[in-house]
């Protein structure tokens, strides 16, 4: 088999991580940090994901078509969620006569 | 060389192949060969297609007179909502991907079948699941929503089957993303050697690219119609503007898969015509990358559009505005196609056979639906002919006179490998006229009424409006005859057609290099690529006859 | 060669089997792995409409979605993270025992995220138990004690549309493991060959990466 064979100690680290991570989460969303909340929320969410990928999805050993792959489904997630708040955003920029 | 036989010597009766390799209902309805997969699914969208013409038949006899005399407004209501679930979802986005497509690709990359048969055959499967959902929520009485499904009255209002129509379109959409999941890892992994990217034939490149949105967009729909069918149920307010929902939300995730999908059922026809035309010259397709990147352009700005769909919905001014701008750039590569094929024409050595009297019907056609396309992407114009015929004729000269013509031809080109049958050419071509004919009369006066004002989804019309409809209807019969043609002489040619060689066209092709029909596992020897698409000799020309 | 329509696989020297329609087995490995994650693409899309919907009317109606969230047990869905993320870790692991010939521990590992993903279902059980029991699934009964009833409803909808489809996808990874398991105590799976278990643990993986998002998004908001 090609595929790369990751050793187990490389899990425990990443596993202890992700809990640390987790907890870290849960003890910033008791502190009002107003917009940042959510700021910090989701950039842990987006880094544990990342770990997620690259070591027990073992992304950071496959090819780079596969890296593409998965570049192109966030990218078009993007897109779609961009592309749509782009009209609710500017819901009131440009107003319409009688409103 | 020796002149081209058409007709196969008689050894070919003996002659194992896919058709012949086993008998019985099991080794059709078990089978994982993708040939005949294809057959199965040219079976059911045939059926499929029956159905759709059907309500098209009902909606045309409707608008004959101006007053709702055959229908009272909710059956017309119904009729025209099932001609657009069934025309769109179970046979304009299936039928060439499907039928062509599978039949096609593993044997255009010298493959023994695609990468994955189970899931070919389970897809098909879930194709023929989805289509008895829909035949039955049509027996059971009919969905009256429109194809679009809008909400609320999709959620709150309507009386009428709408959950078990968007079930049956929930489904097809899983056979769908199985389908292009298939093609994309079969033209990834499973090209000959030396068969490049770029020395692979345009078809695949348009099949390649619509599996791309097939895979990106059809999620969305399937999220979507959960979503409507969830609310349906129980009314927790996502799209009623009661309790706060927003119904242009439910519009921006319908037509962030529905529009894709329209690029969906047009790259794959013109993915057909790219071979037709190549084949009918006797040339390469001029501006070969231009083409194949093209496909690839057209599958990604066709995701940033769909909002022109929604110019008149609500949503913002300025949100128009950036949809507009990127549908007029969605325009170009699409009008690259156009243009790189007309340029193949020149100093080609035209022929005029079947197929390419459907391609040059096709480039025609789909330039006028593409041109009026531009006139509903300006926000200014759109405002006028919104929800009028004009859309819809507009929409009909793509999928009609684009698809359809697109996946005719391609069922002539290729149904002597299909069947090792020739179809009978001059009949053929009658019918080609025929539909050219036909299409046209039903189709144009309805730009013009719908200038002219007559609103679509309406089964009464101001009385001035009824000799362009009368035109219309009178141009659906005729279409109808065109279409009726086919089906009869092409079953017909199955049986006595004359039986065809492995290249009666002398293309170029891999799928051209093996017997009509294929054995089952394609080719007996794994073909080796090293030359790129469409190599035919050099055209000698007139003038260097004479000059020397 | 094959014989006609059939997919008889058949061996090659690896003792691994291949599929008629390919040259190999790392032609066939390598396209069910790009298979794998061209069905979590869709994956992604699929849970993205879903994003989507949370992130325009959490933008409309803050508070709301704030209350709304306030009143779930953020004790319970921080234990459910703790115990996903447990459950990917023992996926890897089996995966690994696959790849080294370790056959026991895979069993056991594949059993050990089982249970993990039980657990996990078991909470959402009680969770959604006690939205029943106080009014909070939207429909006919629904009822908050509160301002803005119809937004606050508009938040349970969406969670109960995200954790349920996040929680039918553990049910499938479920089935799909115990088949894994079954394989395994046959001895199917090996260095020469650990595919499913390779990809099943992709999927398993892209189910834990969606709660690593619903997470947050659901349960902290309006913690403070």
């Amino acid at each position: 088999m090609a595929a790369h064979v990751t050793p187990p100690s490389t899990y425990y680290k990443i596993f202890a991580t992700l809990v640390a991570l987790t907890i870290v989460t849960v003890i910033v969303a008791f502190f009002d940090l107003g917009r940042l909340n959510t700021v910090v929320a989701l950039g842990i969410a987006v880094f544990k994901a990342s770990l997620v990928l690259l070591y027990f999805m073992h992304l950071r050993h496959s090819e780079r078509l596969t890296a593409l792959v998965i570049g192109a489904s966030f990218f078009w997630l993007a897109i779609l969620m961009v592309h749509t708040l782009m009209d609710y955003v500017s819901r009131q920029w440009i107003p319409v006569p009688g409103k | 060389m020796a002149t081209q036989y058409a007709v196969q010597p008689p050894d070919e009766e003996r002659r194992v192949h896919y058709l012949n390799a086993d008998y019985g209902i099991r080794s059709w309805l078990l089978t994982v060969d993708h040939k005949r997969i294809a057959l199965l699914y040219l079976g059911t969208v045939t059926v499929m297609f029956a159905v759709g013409g059907l309500f098209a038949v009902l909606i045309r006899l409707e608008l004959l007179t101006p007053t709702g005399d055959l229908m009272d407004s909710d059956t017309y209501n119904k009729v025209f909502t099932m001609h657009g679930i069934v025309m769109v979802f179970f046979f304009l986005i299936p039928a060439i991907p499907a039928v062509l497509g599978n039949f096609l690709v593993p044997l255009m990359i010298g493959a023994r079948d695609l990468a994955f048969p189970r899931l070919n055959l389970f897809s098909w499967y879930l194709f023929v699941f989805a289509c008895l959902f829909g035949v039955g929520a049509i027996a059971s009485g009919g969905v009256d929503t429109g194809w679009t499904f809008y909400t609320p009255y999709s959620t709150s209002s309507s009386n009428t089957h709408v959950i078990t129509a968007t079930f049956a379109a929930f489904v097809v959409g899983f056979s769908s993303i199985l389908t292009g999941l298939n093609f994309i890892v079969t033209i990834h992994r499973m090209r000959a050697p030396g068969l490049t990217w770029f020395r692979m034939p345009l078809f695949l490149w348009a099949i390649y690219a619509t599996s791309l949105i097939i895979m990106l967009a059809t999620p969305v729909l399937a999220i979507t119609l959960l979503l409507l069918i969830v609310e349906r149920a129980f009314h927790f307010g996502i799209f009623d503007a009661q309790l706060g929902g927003d119904p242009v939300l439910f519009q921006h995730l319908f037509w962030f898969y529905s529009h894709p999908a329209v690029y969906i059922m047009i790259l794959p026809s013109m993915g057909v015509i790219s071979e037709l035309v190549a084949t009918f010259t006797r040339k390469p397709i001029f501006g070969y990358t231009f083409v194949a990147y093209s496909s690839i352009g057209i599958a990604v700005l066709g995701f940033l559009v769909w909002g022109h769909h929604m110019f008149v919905s609500g949503q913002s001014v300025y949100a128009g505005m950036v949809f507009s701008l990127l549908s007029y750039l969605v325009a170009i590569p699409s009008a690259i196609k156009v243009f790189n094929w007309t340029a193949t024409l020149y100093q080609g050595s035209v022929s005029f056979q079947t197929p390419m009297l459907y391609a040059f019907g096709f480039i025609g056609l789909f330039t006028i639906g593409g041109l009026t396309g531009l006139f509903l992407a300006a926000t200014g114009l759109d405002v006028h002919v919104h929800d009028t015929y004009f859309v819809v004729a507009h929409f009909h000269y793509i999928m009609v006179g684009g698809t359809i013509m697109g996946y005719l031809g391609g069922l002539h080109y290729w149904w002597p490998k299909i069947t090792g049958r020739l179809y009978p050419e001059g009949l053929a071509k009658i019918a080609a006229f025929i539909v050219f004919l036909g299409f046209n009369l039903t189709f144009f006066p309805q730009f013009v009424v719908g200038y002219l004002g007559m609103p679509r989804r309406y089964h009464m019309y101001p009385p001035e409006f009824q000799v362009l409809n009368v035109m219309s209807t009178a141009g659906a019969s005729i279409l109808g005859v065109g279409y009726l043609l086919p089906f009869v002489y092409l079953i017909w040619s199955m049986r006595y057609g004359r039986r065809a060689t492995a290249n009666p066209w002398g293309a170029t092709g891999l799928e051209w290099q093996t017997p009509s029909p294929p054995p089952t596992h394609n080719f007996d020897v794994t073909p080796v690529v090293t030359e790129p698409a469409y190599s035919y000799p050099p055209i000698q020309h007139v003038r260097e006859r004479v000059v020397g | 060669m094959a014989e006609a329509g059939h997919a008889a696989p058949l061996a090659d020297e690896k003792h691994g089997l291949v599929s008629h329609q390919f040259e190999d087995v790392e032609q066939q490995r390598s396209a069910a792995a790009l298979g794998m994650w061209a069905f979590l693409v869709t994956e992604v899309l699929f849970f993205g409409g879903l994003f989507l919907a949370y992130t325009v009317y959490r933008r409309l109606y803050p508070e709301a979605f704030a209350a709304g969230s306030h009143h779930l047990d953020v004790t319970l869905g921080s234990v459910n993270t703790l115990v996903l993320i447990g459950s990917s870790l023992t996926m890897a692991l089996s995966v690994h025992a696959a790849q080294t010939g370790d056959n026991k521990a895979l069993v056991r590992l594949l059993l050990a995220t089982m249970l993990l993903g039980a657990v996990f279902l078991g909470i959402k059980v009680v969770e959604y138990a006690e939205k029943f029991r106080d009014h909070l699934v939207p429909g006919v009964h629904f009822h908050w004690h509160g301002p803005d009833e119809g937004h606050v409803r508009l938040f349970y909808g969406l969670y109960f549309m995200m954790t349920g489809m996040h929680a039918v996808h553990m049910i499938i990874g479920e089935g799909l493991l115990g088949w894994l398991v079954i394989q395994g105590r046959r001895g199917r799976f090996g260095p020469h060959y650990n595919t499913p278990v390779d990809l099943i643990g992709l999927y398993w993986h892209f189910v834990d990466i969606v709660w690593i998002f619903l997470f947050p998004l659901l349960y902290l908001l309006g913690r403070h």
